[in-house]
């Protein structure tokens, strides 16, 4: 599983028509510790930038991540 | 004197890294046209682009049979009104046939794109008169699926599949912009205020409404720490310009307006791969290279439109384009300094938040909205001091820069 840092996050409250029922869901771009940077969705508790965070069981091939 | 050769043979560099060196013309704007921008029921793509058109030839005294070559700029035509092979559908409705018609997209820069490649044309030398129009028709689709659309200008393998809109990748940029620098929610509200304060003034705005701090403070929100009064406006509106080599300008207007500069640049089109958001390398480079053509500072900048697609996208502009030290955008644009009477103001038309954003006719106007300045043709929102006037046309979360400037001739 990996794991990173929070780099910055929103809440979105407006979302596109294929993501209407999720809202309000929280997305975050996750410094890897493995390198690089990638765009997920958080699980569970909402998160801010610094947060440690942990990939979660995969849906599909949207990456999900939660607070550690 | 041979007309090309490798570059440092005295010829003029028109670009970072092209190889063909050839003497560039001075150009020149000698004709605008714009639509009106709001939500038209009655109105579909083709008479927006033909009415902003018609217009431009007429401001220039000039008839379709005397265009040479024809650029559309436009995003999502295909998307949101189910028409492809739109340049030609565009320009023998202008009466404009037989010419190169050709089609630019670039997300919400492809009408500054477009105008980018018609400079290219004319400065070359390739053709004297060339039109670009830059259009979109956005409002015949619920605001899910304009989001839906507008999400295609990003990474639909990466980012996007997780849901993420516009409004959310501008939404991390200010919430990175706010941890690294101290911005604060009401430096990005200011924006909001300031910008509908000038659109107020414009008779073709799409919201001529003037907002309290509190109110843009208080809207409901999008992605935070972005609520409606950050988002720009989802519009319909076409907008217009005509270009001819400076030397026959007159032949087609008394006040032509010279474009001392223009420059596109790229990036990566997903933000979680850039090394930093809270800068735009290609707004950077696109400026860099600007003013080196136009042989001025950014503080000889007397005003500018700025892609204010969100609000936080003016603050980064700003600070991008070197009018302020990085990271100080916000305080800048909060201290009034942006304002229509502050000592450089930004988007006297009243931006994309107020006059519209209908996204491929946005760089062009951005361009008739300089020009109406420079003439002293503003009417209520003129500014004083108008002889040098910035657009940055903004693609995507910064994929696509496009910084021109123009100054009168």
């Amino acid at each position: 599983m990996r794991s990173g840092t929070v780099y910055t996050e929103t809440v979105i409250w407006s979302a596109p028509e294929a993501f209407a029922a999720d809202v309000p869901y929280q997305t975050a771009i996750v410094a890897l510790d493995e390198g690089g940077r990638v765009t997920v969705r958080v699980l569970g508790h909402r998160v801010v930038i610094g947060d440690r965070v942990t990939e979660a069981e995969p849906r599909g091939d949207i990456p999900f991540f939660r607070k550690v | 004197m041979p007309a090309r050769g490798p570059a440092g043979d005295g010829g003029v560099r028109p670009t970072n890294g092209c190889k063909l060196v050839i003497e560039m013309r001075p150009v020149a704007v000698v004709g605008i046209g714009k639509t009106a921008f709001g939500a038209f029921a009655d109105r579909d793509l083709r008479t927006l682009a033909v009415e902003a058109g018609e217009k431009c030839l007429r401001n220039a005294h000039a008839e379709p049979s005397q265009v040479e070559s024809f650029y559309l700029g436009n995003f999502a035509g295909p998307s949101f009104v189910g028409q492809n092979h739109l340049a030609p559908y565009v320009s023998t409705a202008l009466g404009i046939t037989g010419v190169p018609s050709t089609r630019i997209e670039a997300a919400c820069a492809s009408s500054g794109s477009a105008f980018f490649h018609a400079w290219t044309e004319v400065a070359a030398g390739v053709y004297d008169l060339v039109m670009v129009v830059g259009v979109e028709k956005m409002t015949s689709q619920p605001t899910a699926r304009v989001s839906q659309i507008l999400a295609g200008a990003g990474d639909c393998s990466g980012e996007m599949k997780v849901g993420s809109t516009f409004a959310s990748l501008f939404a991390m940029i200010a919430r990175r912009h706010m941890y690294e620098f101290g911005t604060r929610k009401e430096h990005l509200s200011m924006v909001a205020v300031k910008n509908h304060a000038a659109g107020a003034l414009n008779p073709d705005a799409h919201m001529r409404k003037v907002i309290t701090l509190e109110q843009a403070m208080n809207a409901k929100p999008i992605a935070e720490p972005l609520n409606l009064y950050d988002c720009s406006l989802v519009s319909d509106g076409a907008a217009a310009v005509l270009l001819a080599p400076l030397e026959r300008a007159r032949e087609f207007t008394a006040k032509p307006v010279r474009v001392l500069g223009v420059a596109q640049c790229s990036d990566y089109v997903a933000l979680d791969q850039k090394s930093g958001i809270t800068t735009f390398p290609a707004v950077r480079r696109a400026a860099e290279q600007v003013y080196r053509m136009a042989g001025v500072t950014p503080r000889e900048i007397e005003f500018a439109e700025l892609h204010d697609c969100f609000t936080i996208a003016e603050i980064v502009a700003t600070e991008d384009l070197g009018f302020v030290e990085k990271g100080q955008g916000g305080p800048y644009a909060f201290a009034g300094c942006t304002a229509l009477r502050g000592e450089r103001p930004v988007n006297t038309s009243g931006g994309l938040k107020s006059k519209g954003h209908p996204v491929g006719a946005t760089g062009v106007a951005q361009i008739c909205d300089l020009v109406l300045q420079i003439r002293g043709e503003a009417g209520e929102r003129q500014i004083e001091r108008h002889s040098l006037g910035l657009a940055e046309n903004l693609g995507g979360s910064g994929a696509t820069c496009v910084v021109t400037i123009l100054g009168a001739a």
